[in-house]
């Protein structure tokens, strides 16, 4: 479902990391040092199935995530894991959600171009009539101040 | 039976008026003797509402949260082309030109306009602002705000951009937008309420019908809106999870 990613997509140096995702995916991604600041005043938003695969986006996630809208509907939404995002983060997002409640977060997200933004990530289980249909994720611009403060426990942490 | 109908007490000032007209065109679209009920603030309304006093209401989507959720509303439509936008403003020679210039201690003039103030505290969050950092008071309408900013008595002012922009061009010329929002799916919304479900079908085709005819068309212009959208009841779920991953 996720394709290595290409030098050919890519801005400035790069190093190149093998991830391993939850459901034994392997993926070579590639990863620069260029920061793509998150615009004022916009949302990122997307939606997941049960199971966490895309099945809506919006345009300032596109723009942000670097990646044509089909690539992105029908894929796991760890396409935009960051190799400095420790799991340790992801397990509680999931662990909060299996127990029906909201996450946040702050979230380094992987570009296709190889670059990174930084988000304040809020994810909530959407319940209708009682039943789990999937899960809507929102993300905003963060204080400079906490993402130095998460850079910092998160390298503790991977 | 005579329902009740209430307008969520952001509405712009100017299209006052236009609400009356269009409860009386929708009573004989569809049959039923309506009465229109405006408040003044947010926290009258409210307690009306908690008192199940009103069976349609053009609701702001933070309202709408509790009336779905809670009390069993269902959306018909929403202005078409006509997302909530937030604007934070400054008086336009202010040394700020952009939200990173501005510091703690911000003194804030705003309404209390429920979602408008929610976005424009997120759009501070990036320079570490919040209500513990900042200074908030509380004006009646967004003329107020524009007057305190012009006068020296705020820092910056939130305001609902439908608003702001409508601004007489006197006011406008000695502000500036400092940050705008581009959220583009939280609106205001058309809500039936238990008592008057049974007419959502009538309702919704009237509603969407309006454009066709010329009465319709002049009622619209009187509420300054182009013409409606119909809204499904997973677009409403949708919003209100939305504004939920914002509160906090
Ligand atoms: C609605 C929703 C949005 C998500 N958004 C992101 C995201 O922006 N970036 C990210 O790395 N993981 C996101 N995740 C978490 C991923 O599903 C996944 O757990 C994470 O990327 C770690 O991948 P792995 O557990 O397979 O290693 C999201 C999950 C959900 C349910």
């Amino acid at each position: 479902m996720v394709v290595d990613m290409s030098p050919d997509d890519l801005i400035g140096e790069h190093r190149e990391v093998l991830l391993k995702y939850h459901d034994g995916t392997v993926r070579q991604v590639l990863v620069t040092d260029v920061e793509t600041p998150m615009p004022d005043g916009r949302l990122i938003v997307s939606r997941t199935d049960p199971q966490g695969l895309i099945t809506h986006v919006n345009q300032s996630f596109i723009e942000m995530a670097g990646y044509p809208e089909e690539e992105l509907i029908g894929a796991p939404h760890y396409i935009l894991r960051h190799p400095d995002m420790p799991a340790a983060a992801f397990k509680m997002l999931w662990d909060t959600l299996k127990e029906n409640k909201k996450w946040h977060g702050y979230v380094k997200n992987l570009r296709k171009d190889g670059g990174y933004y930084w988000v304040y990530a809020t994810v909530i289980p959407n319940i209708r009539g009682g039943q789990l249909m999937g899960y809507t994720s929102v993300r905003r611009k963060p204080s400079r101040t906490k993402v130095r403060e998460a850079e910092e426990l998160y390298r503790t942490l991977s | 039976m005579t329902y009740n109908f209430t307008v969520s007490p952001d509405f712009n000032p100017n299209h006052l008026s236009g609400w009356f007209i269009f409860n009386t065109w929708l009573q004989k679209a569809i049959g039923e003797g309506i009465h229109l009920e405006l408040f003044d603030d947010f926290d009258s309304q409210r307690r009306a509402i908690a008192d199940n006093q009103f069976d349609l209401i053009y609701a702001n989507p933070y309202d709408a949260s509790l009336l779905v959720r809670e009390k069993g509303f269902l959306p018909l439509v929403s202005p078409q082309n006509k997302s909530d936008e937030a604007i934070i403003a400054v008086r336009a020679d202010c040394p700020a030109h952009v939200v990173e210039d501005l510091k703690p201690g911000l003194r804030i003039s705003s309404t209390d306009d429920p979602d408008v103030n929610m976005m424009c505290m997120i759009m501070l969050e990036p320079c570490d602002l919040s209500a513990e950092n900042t200074v908030l008071h509380r004006s009646d309408t967004y003329v107020i705000v524009a007057k305190n900013l012009i006068q020296g008595d705020a820092d910056v002012g939130f305001f609902l951009e439908e608003t702001y922009s409508e601004l007489s061009n006197m006011i406008r010329s000695q502000l500036r937008p400092l940050v705008q929002s581009q959220i583009q799916v939280i609106n205001h919304v058309l809500l039936v309420g238990p008592r008057l479900i049974h007419m959502r079908e009538t309702m919704g085709n009237a509603l969407m019908t309006m454009t066709q005819e010329e009465k319709g068309q002049g009622v619209l212009e009187s509420l300054g809106f182009s013409g409606w959208e119909t809204v499904s009841e997973e677009d409403t779920e949708f919003m209100i999870d939305l504004m939920d991953t914002l509160e906090d």
